[in-house]
């Protein structure tokens, strides 16, 4: 059932304001804390950054923060390009990666959270262990019966640019952390960025588990909790639209049973 | 796993979700499409009661048909026609997304914009074609 409201040891109370920087060109980033060593709640830290000495991007500022104020500050980075999806976090009200969310496109202070409704490990970093869990329980892998061929399989053009659209997807969890039904049945609802990677494996066509597949989604939670909410598609920082996935998925479940 | 100062493990918050998340009209009109769904059940047993009350006798329809005529009647029918046109524009909406079609963000947005006017216009203009109907 869905709980609006955060438990206790989850409401966000007013952190430290760490010191102002001389002169130039200011910004402000209020960004989530939570240490687990301390046994306090997590807390929103007010940190302000001369942007004239920092890179355009909110994973600039997050790096330079943490190289020159605050070295405690925790957040999961690595290519700073969009191709990891390391750094997938709630900036501005809206989940994206940081290495590719300019500070400029952000309005007044930036607000920087960890993706939503997602157990913290520390500061900026969630616990993604189930949403691992998850894609590993969609068997992403090329399932075959026929006997391995010489050289490789082989695909027609026209097969492989129905991979588009979903090859490119890098897990990085904005969607399925956007996603209403995912905060509120995340446990049973396998989730946009899940049902896309499921997507990919179905059409495949090379792919000869078709039928067990679509079986091992056929239930109310793990596909059906998708309301096409929409969240999921907006979020992508790829251009991806996993709404778009799961209506090829549902379609298919009806056209195996007509 | 980390350890409070206790020495028993720090139990790990929820990250903040509903509290934090922009707003977007897409967002909305899905719950307002949930919302005007369940709020159909009252505008249905409404429908119903006219129905019976003709059933029962003419004393007890001039009664229902009173309460239908006055201000505040007619404010919960016109809220109840805003619901029944909300819903079934949405119901178009998802038609065509559970087709597969319309995923384009720009595609979303016109669809989403297009359901909260359209039954808004439709509504006024149910209500004016009543009005001139009956004058």
């Amino acid at each position: 059932m869905a709980e609006f409201a955060l438990p206790k040891n989850s409401t966000v109370n007013t952190g430290k304001a760490w010191p102002m920087p001389q002169g130039g060109n200011i910004r402000t980033f209020r960004i989530y804390r939570w240490n687990p060593d301390d046994g306090k709640n997590p807390q929103l830290d007010t940190y302000h950054v001369n942007m004239d000495e920092c890179g355009p991007m909110v994973l600039d500022a997050l790096i330079k923060i943490k190289n020159e104020q605050d070295p405690t500050l925790t957040f999961r980075r690595s290519c700073r390009e969009g191709i990891c999806g390391s750094c997938a976090m709630n900036i501005d009200g809206t989940n994206t990666l940081a290495c590719l969310k300019a500070c400029d496109d952000v309005k007044g202070d930036v607000r920087i959270y960890p993706l939503p409704h997602m157990p913290v490990v520390k500061d900026l970093v969630p616990d993604l262990t189930r949403f691992y869990a998850q894609h590993r329980s969609i068997e992403p892998w090329l399932k075959t019966e026929t006997p391995t061929p010489q050289a490789e399989w082989k695909q027609s053009k026209e097969e492989r640019e129905l991979l588009d659209g979903l090859y490119e997807c890098i897990l990085c969890a904005c969607c399925s952390t956007s996603c209403p039904s995912y905060w509120w049945n995340g446990d049973r609802y396998l989730g946009p960025a899940v049902l896309l990677q499921a997507y990919r494996w179905l059409i495949d066509s090379r792919d000869e588990a078709t039928g067990e597949r679509l079986d091992n989604l056929e239930d109310p939670f793990r596909l059906y909790r998708c309301h096409t909410i929409m969240n999921c598609a907006k979020a992508c920082p790829k251009g991806l639209s996993p709404a778009k996935a799961i209506a090829e998925i549902k379609k298919m479940m009806v056209e195996r049973m007509v | 796993m980390a350890e409070s100062k206790q020495g028993a493990r720090a139990e790990r918050p929820l990250s903040p979700h509903l509290q934090i998340y922009r707003p977007m009209l897409s967002m909305t009109m899905s719950i307002t499409h949930r919302i005007t769904g369940v709020a159909l059940y009252g505008g249905s047993i409404l429908l119903v009661w006219w129905f019976a009350a003709a059933a029962e006798s003419d004393s007890y329809f001039n009664m229902v048909q009173a309460f239908f005529g006055h201000w505040l009647g007619r404010i919960i029918l016109f809220g109840f026609t805003w619901v029944l046109i909300h819903h079934a524009l949405g119901g178009i909406r998802h038609f065509v997304w559970d087709m597969g079609k319309g995923f384009r963000l720009s595609s979303v947005e016109w669809m989403v914009r297009a359901n909260l006017i359209g039954s808004i216009l439709l509504t006024i203009l149910l209500w004016v074609v009543a009005y001139g109907v009956k004058s």
